[in-house]
């Protein structure tokens, strides 16, 4: 019978089917970083249970290391974010875990590494204490988040007892329009199903506009499937995904990456596999999107104004949207390229990656920030960082009036020092605009790096399409 | 982990929907290393009062801190309760401030298996009976019973209704079972699936060697 991608990931790693249980999983790897292990980490001592396989396990620092510089990051002021990074310092170093400390040339955001190192490949399970562990999926790795109950169960087991997701291929088809991007696809994918529109599927994304994707691309896309509450994303591996992990530290080599590719090219879904859910979207319509209220299904186009709680379809929406716009300090009607921001945030594991740099350089190169503007770039990973220096990038953000900083989630969520003051807006190429994710009562909108940076240089948002300078990269 | 049989108490109308676990506990009471101790902290953005910074000033139109929803050991929320951020805490948080059942329309996904792990019963009602439980938690005094074993939600005044829950799940809340300790279970599996499964070297993270 032809088999999902997702069917054959699954089986693949397929433990145990005990009789009303949930099934048993096995776990290929588990990042681990500073916020949600050291409980697990304790549990373990507590109970007396070992580390089963800690050649399966990597772990970096993250959440709540500062980015200002990097003598701030070897001796974190704040007493309590400093005890966590060296909680996770001496439990690596008890348990035998390869850590990328602060320092390291590998060190980053945990979703950044994993591929950058070749850690992440095709056909593995892949998991993190962390929502955003969906971005692997990108590689054809069936990869979710878990709470730290979990984190500790995948340490003492290397499995997962599992109810198994149903599936949901979401393809996109055509061409997307110049100055559109992976961000518009996915934050246009959960405007039209809702932040629970997911729950409960695994999604593979398919079709010829996520084909074209980079695999930056289609980790950007795959980032944001938990925001439409799904277990995972993936994308089916292909030559883009050989090409990126081929001679990376831990991809193999030689005769063994032969292997892998054969083993690999067998995974994507077959002709005629039946998904539970399927959903089409034309590429052709996807433009620059914006989130304008505190969840990430709130968003419009940038040719959009702000809906009132009117154009709710259900009292419950009516709600949620009267919230957000008070939230916000917004006035339904106003159109989007009206509001005006204080900050702009270009980084997270969702947008720092070195095309999302690329491409926003490209966008303020030769411009100057808005005088009532702030922002700040924070590449994702020191790998990011490096490279992005070495092609003078930082040269053009800092010229035009960016900040440069250390690679780290930052303003992401604001663990670290780095937040919006109540009422600051911001706009953010991040995955979440709740409320007070980047800093109690801040202000967030979503968008692409390039609308973020066209939003830098603008003072407001603005239509990158009508950007002279646009290269039009996705 | 402490089992849960059958739960009578109060419960807070907490009427809002997509209830992210941002919300559920803020970032900044991530940066703790321990397991308790984090119920002062529960819904706090919410809790207390944005004017002062760091102030811990109740905000009285915070439903929670109604005095006649002191001591509720239930909460009642509309649709998609506990999305976004896969933190534990947040199931921490709810159970170390004393609530052991959340009645809501939907709950998202990571969420519904934190809150198992912490003994803490989700019931999925519909639409309908969860916003006729949120009218009625208005009366002062009034009381909802969660009975796990029969899976149902009742209250005094006649209202019935079931709820879903996977047996597995169910066994493991009523027992107050450990999940490692179950997995345990299937040790011999687990090594016959490990040895051949290592010899795949597709399946390793670090497979540098030719
Ligand atoms: S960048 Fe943001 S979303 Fe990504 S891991 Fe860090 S905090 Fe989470």
């Amino acid at each position: 019978m032809p088999q999902t991608m997702f069917e054959k990931v699954w089986n693949n790693h397929l433990v145990a089917s005990p009789e009303g249980e949930p099934p048993l999983i096995y776990i290929d790897l588990q990042l681990v970083h500073e916020v949600t292990s050291p409980q697990a980490f304790d549990g373990l001592r507590m109970t007396g249970r070992k580390l089963r396989r800690p050649d399966r396990h990597i772990a970096t620092v993250d959440h709540n290391v500062p980015t200002t510089s990097a003598e701030d990051r070897l001796h974190i002021i704040d007493q309590t974010s400093a005890a966590q990074v060296n909680a996770l310092r001496k439990n690596c170093k008890e348990f035998g875990i390869e850590f990328f400390d602060v320092q390291d040339a590998s060190q980053g955001i945990v979703h950044m590494i994993g591929p950058e190192l070749g850690a992440t490949k095709p056909g593995m399970t892949i998991v993190c204490g962390d929502s955003h562990t969906s971005t692997h999926g990108a590689f054809g790795a069936l990869a979710f988040g878990i709470g730290t109950s979990e984190v500790e169960h995948v340490m003492a087991t290397q499995t997962l007892p599992q109810s198994k997701p149903k599936t949901f291929r979401i393809t996109v088809d055509g061409t997307l329009p110049y100055g559109v991007t992976a961000k518009d696809i996915i934050l246009h994918i959960i405007g039209i199903i809702g932040t629970d529109g997911a729950t409960g599927y695994a999604v593979e994304y398919a079709g010829s506009a996520i084909r074209a994707l980079s695999m930056e691309g289609r980790m950007t896309v795959c980032n944001m499937s938990i925001e439409a509450g799904a277990r995972a994303g993936m994308i089916a591996p292909d030559e883009t995904t050989f090409a990126y992990l081929m001679g990376r530290r831990f991809s193999p080599k030689g005769k063994a990456w032969d292997e892998a590719v054969a083993h690999w090219k067998s995974l994507p879904s077959d002709e005629g596999a039946v998904f539970d859910r399927e959903l089409h979207i034309n590429a052709a319509e996807i433009t620059p999107t914006v989130s304008w209220g505190t969840s990430p299904g709130m968003v419009t186009s940038i040719e959009g104004k702000v809906p009132s709680p009117d154009d709710a379809t259900n009292e419950i929406d009516r709600k949620g949207y009267e919230r957000a716009l008070e939230y916000m300090g917004l006035k339904a009607g106003t159109p989007i390229e009206q509001i005006a921001i204080d900050r702009v945030f270009l980084g997270s594991c969702t947008n720092g990656r070195i095309e999302d740099l690329r491409a926003a350089a490209e966008i303020v190169k030769g411009r100057h920030v808005a005088a009532t503007v702030s922002a700040m770039v924070v590449p994702g990973s020191q790998a990011v960082k490096k490279q992005a220096e070495g092609e003078g990038l930082d040269k053009i953000f800092k010229d035009a009036g960016f900040e440069w900083r250390e690679p780290g989630c930052s303003m992401c969520l604001g663990m670290n020092p780095d937040i919006l003051s109540p009422g600051e807006r911001c706009a953010s190429t991040s995955n979440r605009n709740f409320e007070g994710r980047q800093g109690r009562g801040g202000r967030t909108h979503l968008v692409s790096p390039q609308m973020a940076a066209a939003a830098a240089i603008a003072g407001h948002f603005t239509d990158v399409r009508n950007w002279p300078n646009n290269g039009g990269k996705n | 982990m402490q089992p849960f049989t059958k739960l009578t108490s109060i419960a807070v109308p907490l009427d809002r929907a997509n209830v992210d676990t941002d919300q559920i506990i803020p970032k900044q009471f991530l940066k703790r290393i321990e397991r308790t101790g984090y119920g002062e902290f529960l819904f706090f953005d919410w809790r207390y009062k944005l004017d002062v910074p760091d102030s811990v000033t109740p905000n009285p139109e915070f439903v929670m801190n109604a005095p006649q929803y002191k001591g509720a050991e239930i909460l009642l929320a509309d649709k998609n309760f506990g999305c976004g951020s896969s933190r534990e805490h947040a199931a921490w948080a709810l159970s170390d401030y004393g609530f052991r059942a959340v009645i809501a329309p939907t709950f998202a996904d990571i969420f519904f298996s934190n809150a198992g792990k912490n003994g803490i019963v989700l019931a999925r009602l519909t639409d309908d009976e969860v916003s006729t439980l949120m009218q009625r938690a208005q009366t002062p005094g009034y009381e909802i019973t969660v009975d796990l074993e029969a899976q149902t939600v009742t209250d005094a005044q006649g209202f019935k209704a079931s709820f879903e829950i996977d047996p597995f799940r169910k066994e493991c809340l009523l027992n107050g079972l450990d999940d490692i300790g179950l997995t345990l279970r299937h040790s011999a599996a687990l090594d016959k699936f490990e040895a051949k499964h290592d010899n795949e070297f597709w399946s390793a993270p670090k497979t540098a060697t030719a």
